[in-house]
């Protein structure tokens, strides 16, 4: 194995989302369940900002937003979200899980969201189950709304029956991805396979000490920990990334699963044929170009193993808002020493840094990227990636194509340029 | 606390990065968490901007809140002016900042810096985005021109002329993401030049904070977007005695009244009664015979303030359309929009919850909505053409194309987004009634949306569709329609059948009659058109 990375640490004025933000993957995996942020109009605009959410006649997600008689505690605070919530579910009586989503606000004047969830639980009498997590900005970032939300749900699991091993992936993927992994693990003899979350928010897996734990996203590091909590074994492994990643991935399923290693190789052998074939014109394209991850959804760490040893890419430095160094394991592992993993942001001086170093591609928030693009910087939203079916070997071309359309895009622009001068 | 969907205004802090955004020089330190960062997009992706909004977020997080956040404003502040050297710096908090009580600005004004500092303060739960747009460019001109003040201002705004030179205005109002602000205020100006006055000053949008000390150059300022400048003119002119035009030029009758004012405020004579039909189509193409199906169509108009008021006129006065509702999301022009709506025998809406929109749409049956996108979509959904007339921001509204809607400009403007959609509705109507056609069997794509051939087009089909689209009138004692009722319903053209349905049911209830069946449906047709 290559030596470490560097590890290194900065502090200051960030842009990046708040974990808000995951409302606008999380609603559309679980369809019967709707999330109240209780917020202030800031968190309101947001989510519609982030998420565009014109398009819907009525959102699986809204703010209950505080006003100042809120505050200046002339309403009981608990009374409003009461009779707010009855409004809601009133109307809406599809919604089976409601989640209440913490936000700054809320934390500030101490609204105790766990408690109104009991209340509310105790008066609803489990014909909607209310629960609550922390999206907040002072809290969190970006994904890691998904984390306090799947962290909500553990407790819920039903106790899994017997001992027998049973493989449960965490972290929300494509409906497509989802049934492509289910397929291969029961090609490879891995029978039991379900996911968190869940399609319906209200049939979750079982867990125990059976279970074994394959994390599809590298930013549940609070939801790892519940479920290890709850007797799951959590499989030390990449992130299903690539063809590399989603290869070691799956091999680590089939190791706790003491499947052998030839009917493991036999199945994975034609995919990964036939994705190198497939990748091969991107890498073409991305090979020996220089990328520079800005910090915002924690995926950029194996999205830089991926580039640079799949793709022959140079990394110039990988951000991350965030470092969980256990579940980053084998991740880190991958990278070639030297690398400048950067947790944390100080985005003025990293701004100075990408300018210095010349990327040929960023990977930014959406407010970053027009900004350097006037700049003759090539950009790719790191929203992207969130919304993306990219998991999985069958999908490493099309994660490849994603990075290399930008740079494809730049040249051709450039080409038509030149023939008009 | 109320529960919110989706809003028409953002926070008042993105008012304030609107005005800091406009201008040049400005920069605003903004203590807000990390996710309030959220705003940048709105200008960098709606608006296509290629800056970054001048905007220093500190970014506090939780575990800072148990020390000293007050250190790290003033660390964010010190940062902030030795990056961007900035002539003016804003200073304010987001929703949560303002729980926490920093005081930024006080802290700013103690760090000793030589430039001047203007704290915001922007009531966040109970106020929103225009507001805070307005608050802070008043804020910013006040704090720039109040040493200015003297007790004694002796303002002329005919001046002009004793001092042998063209007459000056400022253009006060246009912002980033306003609606259409970068070409009204080309169109003014070119307007205004045509009568030999010359502009002063324009802001905030391109302004530098020494123009707003110019402002005070002026002969009179034009106010050309209330919900933004108008506390601005109104304190200009209290202090200096700079008087303000109050008419918005959005239309043709409009944009002749905006002349008459100008000219009277400056004493000048307006000499060309014909500048109107030389400059603008809209009164021509209006007049032309084609545009005789125009007559009496029902239209809903829904926005700001600003914008609902001006399509109000057009359409009745310029264009020949009934409104048969009007309303708008601005709390701060709710008055000047009810007493609109009374004159036109309707009463206002004024709301910020957009489903009760969507529902007084399809109560009030209008066979066009003029309305923000939100409308668009929500008009999209009841099957009624739409053009959009007003903020929130999307990107569509920031057309590549010149495309002011103010001026003889912006009416030729109007006329084309409006009457379009119109055309397209017929059209619509024609291919719906041949859809069944085998040159058609491939579907059709038009504006209005792709119709799914396996999905959509199939209900579409059906007659009980449209039912679910326009409700009924949710009383009790309800007629009910008949199968054959409903076919024949469901031939009559869409963008009269609203209206039809509405009335066969009033006359239904009227006459105690049960069921619809096409008997009544004529019936009902004969005795409404008596
Ligand atoms: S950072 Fe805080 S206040 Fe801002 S949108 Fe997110 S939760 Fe709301």
């Amino acid at each position: 194995m290559s030596g470490a990375p560097q590890l290194l640490k900065e502090t200051g004025p960030r842009e990046v989302f708040c974990g808000l933000t995951s409302i606008v993957w999380l609603h559309r995996r679980m369809p019967d369940a709707f999330f109240l942020v209780v917020g202030s109009r800031t968190c309101a605009h947001l989510i519609q900002s982030a998420a565009g959410v014109m398009i819907f006649a009525e959102p699986r997600f809204g703010t209950a937003i505080l006003e100042e008689r809120d505050l200046a505690g002339l309403a009981d605070a608990h009374d409003e979200l009461d009779r707010v919530v009855n409004n809601l579910l009133e109307r809406r009586p599809e919604i089976r899980t409601l989640f209440l989503v913490g936000s700054c606000p809320s934390e500030v004047i101490k609204l105790d969201l766990a408690r109104v969830a009991e209340r509310l639980n105790g008066q609803l009498n489990g014909q909607v189950r209310v629960l609550n997590y922390s999206g907040s900005g002072i809290e969190t970032t970006f994904t890691q709304g998904e984390d306090g939300a799947l962290s909500a749900l553990v407790p819920l699991m039903p106790k899994a029956e017997s001992q027998e091993k049973q493989l449960l992936m965490v972290g929300t993927i494509a409906n497509s991805v989802e049934d492509r992994f289910i397929k291969i693990f029961n090609r490879i003899g891995i029978n039991k396979v379900s996911s968190l979350p869940p399609r319906e928010s209200t049939k979750l897996p079982s867990i125990g000490p059976g279970t074994k734990v394959l994390l599809t996203q590298p930013y549940l590091g609070q939801t790892a920990r519940a479920l290890q909590d709850r007797g799951a074994e959590i499989l030390k492994t990449t992130f299903p990334l690539g063809i590399e990643g989603s290869r070691i991935w799956i091999e680590a399923a089939a190791k706790s699963f003491d499947i052998e290693e030839s009917l493991v190789n036999t199945t994975l052998e034609p995919l990964i044929n036939r994705a190198e074939k497939a990748i091969r014109p991107y890498k073409d394209k991305l090979s020996g170009k220089k990328i520079f991850l800005l910090p915002e959804s924690q995926l950029e760490i194996p999205l830089a193993r991926f580039l640079q040893r799949e793709c022959g890419m140079h990394l110039l430095e990988v951000g991350t808002p965030y470092l969980n160094k256990e579940l980053m394991q084998s991740e880190l592992a991958l990278l070639p020493e030297k690398v400048r993993i950067m947790e944390g942001q100080h985005i003025e001086n990293q701004l100075d840094r990408v300018r210095e170093q010349k990327p040929d591609l960023v990977v930014c928030g959406m407010g970053l990227a027009n900004p350097l693009e006037a700049e003759g910087i090539s950009t790719k939203w790191s929203i992207e990636f969130v919304f993306s079916p990219i998991h999985g070997i069958d999908q490493a071309a099309d994660l490849a194509e994603l990075f290399s359309r930008p740079l494809h895009r730049h040249d051709l622009l450039n080409k038509t340029q030149l023939i008009h001068a | 606390m109320e529960l919110t969907l989706w809003t028409y205004e953002g926070p008042p802090h993105v008012g304030a990065m609107r005005i800091a955004t406009s201008m040049e020089g400005v920069h605003y330190l903004l203590h807000a968490p990390q996710g309030d960062t959220y705003a940048d997009l709105l200008f960098t992706m709606i608006e296509r901007r290629g800056r970054r909004p001048p905007v220093t977020y500190t970014t506090f997080q939780a575990r800072d809140l148990g020390g000293d956040t007050a250190e790290l404003v003033k660390k964010n502040i010190r940062e902030a002016v030795e990056r961007f050297k900035p002539k003016t710096l804003l200073v304010g908090e987001s929703c949560t900042a303002e729980l926490i009580q920093d005081q930024p600005g006080s802290l700013a004004s103690g760090m000793g810096f030589n430039l001047p500092i203007i704290s915001l303060e922007l009531p966040a739960y109970s106020k929103k985005e225009n507001w805070g747009a307005s608050e802070t460019f008043y804020q910013l001109v006040r704090g720039l021109l109040k040493t200015k003040v003297t007790d004694n201002h002796k303002h002329s705004p005919n001046a002009w002329r004793e001092e042998g030179r063209r007459p000056k205005v400022n253009l006060l109002g246009p912002s980033l993401l306003g609606f259409r602000c970068r070409d009204d205020v080309l169109e003014i100006q070119k307007i205004l030049a045509q009568h030999g006055i010359d502009v002063n000053v324009v802001a905030p949008l391109g302004a530098d904070p020494s123009d707003l000390i110019r402002l005070i150059d002026a002969d009179i300022n034009v106010c050309l977007y209330p919900e933004i400048a108008e506390t601005t003119c109104a304190w200009i002119e209290r202090n200096f005695g700079i008087p303000f035009s109050r008419i918005v030029p959005i239309g043709i009758g409009a944009t002749k009244d905006f002349l008459k004012e100008i000219h009277e405020l400056l004493g000048m004579e307006n000499t060309n009664p014909y500048e109107s039909e030389q400059e603008s189509k809209l009164s021509w193409y209006s007049k032309s015979v084609d545009s005789n199906y125009l007559t009496g169509k029902r239209v809903f108009i829904f926005g700001d303030g600003t914008h609902a008021l001006a399509a109000a006129r057009i359409a009745k006065e310029e264009l020949g359309f009934e409104v048969v509702g009007l309303g708008t999301y601005s709390r701060e022009m709710a008055r000047s929009v009810r007493s609109a709506a009374k004159e036109l025998g309707l009463e206002a809406l004024i709301t910020n919850d957009y489903l009760e929109v969507e529902k007084a749409i399809k109560e009030s049956a209008p066979e066009l909505v003029l309305g923000t996108q939100m409308e668009r979509h929500s008009a999209k959904r009841l099957g009624i053409p739409c053009a959009v007339i007003s903020t929130p921001m999307h990107v569509q509204d920031v057309p590549a194309r010149y495309s002011p809607q103010m001026g003889w400009e912006g009416a030729n403007v109007i006329f084309d987004c409006w009457v379009h959609p119109l055309m397209m509705g017929l059209e619509e109507h024609l291919i719906g009634m041949f859809r069944h056609d085998f040159e058609f069997t491939d579907g059709h794509q038009s504006h209005l949306g792709h119709i799914d051939k396996n999905d959509d087009k199939a209900k579409e089909a059906s007659p009980n569709h449209f039912f679910n689209k326009i409700e009924s009138d949710p009383s009790n004692e309800n007629p009910i329609w008949t199968i054959e009722g409903q076919e024949e319903l469901s031939k009559i053209p869409f963008f009269v059948r609203g209206k039809i349905k509405k009335n066969t049911e009033k006359y239904a209830r009227e006459t105690g009659c049960k069921k619809i069946d096409s008997e009544t449906l004529y019936d009902a047709k004969a005795h409404f058109s008596t």
